[in-house]
């Protein structure tokens, strides 16, 4: 499968505050990630990580630079806060450190949700959700409230959610974070599937060193540049 | 998918305990409502049952309700021989506490004579009063049942009917005799003073054959007017139309008691605005992670705004019919007639509603506000 380039940041710098107590966050990164890579970010706190996720995922507007989405710029075409959330919503999956599944209800609703702000009707949103809770072997838990499932059961429901948009990218913040090791690696395992299945993107943000032999690429940052791009 | 039922419906218990909470304050805000009601109600209950066309009572007041009045009964022979006159009553009302099983009993007392105007009385059970001494119709309030003896003032009656719920503009639930025993329980109920002018004929107030008012019935209620006047030339008498004594009774009895309960009702509204507004934005804190998260997946601000409006307006309509169903189960346990009319309720269901959507702005803008980058912070 041809994979193609469907982030695309030139130049990107984002800055915090103002005068003496201004913060440089991202300073004049370059990087382009293709569908089929589960590209990982890594560096220290305050690196500038989470802002280049938070600029990727239509959050954080930058200062400086262009992104472009699936070959949509961004930022620099007038959109509007809905625009863009409407744009994540097309586009973007998001995964998060703790699964942030919506606590009053049921895994196969917390995946369907997402297949009905599309647009899908009941029933497609059900049969979308449970294909996708199959698909990631957890469909068995479809009725179970979030409080109900296990950690690894909820990061899986997660994903399922995540990829209910058919998205060509998804973001990851820290996913593994809440996971003892086996289930950390059992997740990234589904991460790499999902990539190569799926044709998507994925752009974790980690810190936890064991999962990174699981990234095509690492993009290193440090003080908000990017020092290096490695390949595991 | 509707997000404000699946919140409802994942923790119903705490849900409804709120509602529970908001319904005693809707509830107490119906009771308000329905006590003004009754208040009309009992205060107009007297005038609707006499059914006059023209009250005629003492020279210079307003009663029999407002003012005290005596007038000398054979008034309503005078009255009758007008001309356009179809028929005419004297009545006499007084309060009084009898002594009754243990305890003492407040009650309206009212004198008429039977056949004639005002003597008409619809009766729950039992028989119309048929001796001209000595025989009681009572309201079911007044605790007195079918063939029981009580004693007012220095005679003892049997009750013979129970009446269709009858009080006084005041509450105190209603007997009602012949005339001629009102006139003597009445003159029995005077102060001493009065009794020994009576004895020494300085008085005449102290003279029995005394009634409160007259009531008129006219062969032709156009000629109302003219009766009127009539018999405002005896200078001695006052009279009145039944919508003057109406708009009397309403003015003197009512008037003051809607201002108070208006106060209090429109009090415990703005308290209504503000619980449901620290409700909504109490529970829209809870859902803080929950609404980032909504708003990060690419949710449009309608479904989170439908999500808070739509609890808030649950809440005001759970709350509401809660309320009139706890006030409507405890009516028979207030003291005072509670009278809960349509139009009331309908009305009150719209401020609810109004105060409902005004509570869920403060929770809609928070949850607006809230950044998605949020939830992704840990």
């Amino acid at each position: 499968m041809a994979h193609a380039p469907v982030i695309e940041i030139e130049h990107l710098s984002k800055s915090f505050g103002a005068g003496e107590a201004r913060v440089t966050a991202l300073a004049d990164v370059d990087v382009t990630i293709s569908t089929g890579e589960v590209v990982g970010l890594i560096g220290p706190s305050g690196s500038g990580k989470s802002t280049l996720l938070n600029c990727i995922g239509c959050i954080t507007e930058p200062d400086a630079g262009a992104i472009r989405l699936a070959g949509r710029e961004i930022y620099a075409n007038g959109y509007t806060t809905a625009d863009l959330r409407r744009l994540r919503l097309e586009l973007i999956g998001f995964i998060f450190q703790s699964h942030n599944l919506l606590p009053f209800m049921p895994a196969w609703e917390n995946v369907a949700l997402v297949c009905s702000m599309l647009g899908l009707s009941m029933p497609e949103a059900r049969d979308r959700a449970m294909e996708l809770l199959d698909y990631l072997d957890v469909s068995r838990r479809a009725k179970a409230y979030p409080s109900e499932l296990s950690g690894g059961e909820a990061q899986r429901v997660a994903i399922a959610r995540a990829l209910a948009n058919r998205p060509k990218i998804i973001l990851a913040d820290e996913p593994t974070a809440a996971l003892d090791s086996e289930r950390a690696a059992i997740v990234m395992d589904l991460l790499r599937r999902v990539s190569r299945e799926q044709d998507t993107a994925i752009v974790v943000v980690s810190h936890d060193e064991k999962v990174f032999s699981r990234f095509d690429r690492m993009l290193h940052l440090r003080d908000g540049r990017l020092e290096g791009v490695k390949s595991a | 998918m509707n997000l404000a039922w699946r919140d409802i419906r994942h923790s119903p218990g705490r849900f409804l305990l709120t509602c529970l909470g908001l319904s005693l304050l809707l509830g107490v805000v119906m009771g308000m409502t329905a006590i003004y009601r009754g208040l009309v109600a009992e205060a107009l209950g007297l005038l609707d049952v006499a059914q006059a066309d023209i009250w005629v009572v003492e020279g210079g007041k307003r009663g029999p309700f407002a003012e005290s009045s005596r007038i000398p009964r054979d008034t309503r022979d005078a009255i009758l021989a007008h001309w356009g006159v179809a028929a005419t009553g004297a009545l006499v009302y007084q309060s009084v506490e009898i002594p009754h099983r243990g305890k003492i009993l407040r009650v309206f007392v009212i004198g008429a004579e039977m056949g004639r105007p005002g003597g008409e009385f619809e009766l729950a059970d039992g028989r119309h009063i048929l001796k001209s001494r000595y025989e009681l119709l009572a309201d079911p309030r007044t605790g007195l049942d079918l063939g029981e003896q009580v004693r007012i003032g220095r005679n003892d009656f049997t009750v013979v009917g129970l009446l269709k719920e009858l009080s006084s503009s005041g509450g105190d639930p209603v007997v009602v005799m012949t005339l001629r025993d009102a006139q003597i329980v009445q003159s029995q109920f005077d102060p001493p003073a009065v009794h020994r002018d009576a004895a020494r004929q300085t008085s005449a107030v102290g003279a029995t054959d005394l009634v409160n008012a007259v009531i008129v019935r006219l062969a032709d209620a156009s000629a109302a007017e003219d009766v009127i006047a009539s018999i405002r030339r005896w200078k001695h008498l006052s009279a009145m139309s039944g919508p003057e004594q109406e708009a009397i009774l309403t003015r003197s009895v009512v008037d003051r008691a809607r201002k108070q309960i208006g106060m209090f009702t429109a009090i415990l509204l703005v308290v209504t605005t503000v619980v449901i507004g620290l409700i909504i934005y109490t529970m829209t804190l809870d859902k803080k992670k929950a609404i980032a998260t909504l708003k990060l997946i690419g949710a449009p601000d309608s479904v989170i705004v439908k999500l808070v409006l739509e609890q808030a307006l649950a809440l005001g309509g759970i709350g509401f019919i809660l309320g009139a169903t706890l006030i409507r189960l405890a009516k028979d346990y207030f003291p005072r007639r509670l009278v809960f009319e349509t139009s009331d309720t309908v009305l009150l269901f719209g401020v609810v509603t109004a105060v409902a959507l005004l509570a869920s702005v403060i929770g809609i803008r928070t949850a607006l506000k809230i950044d998605p980058a949020s939830a992704l912070s840990g």
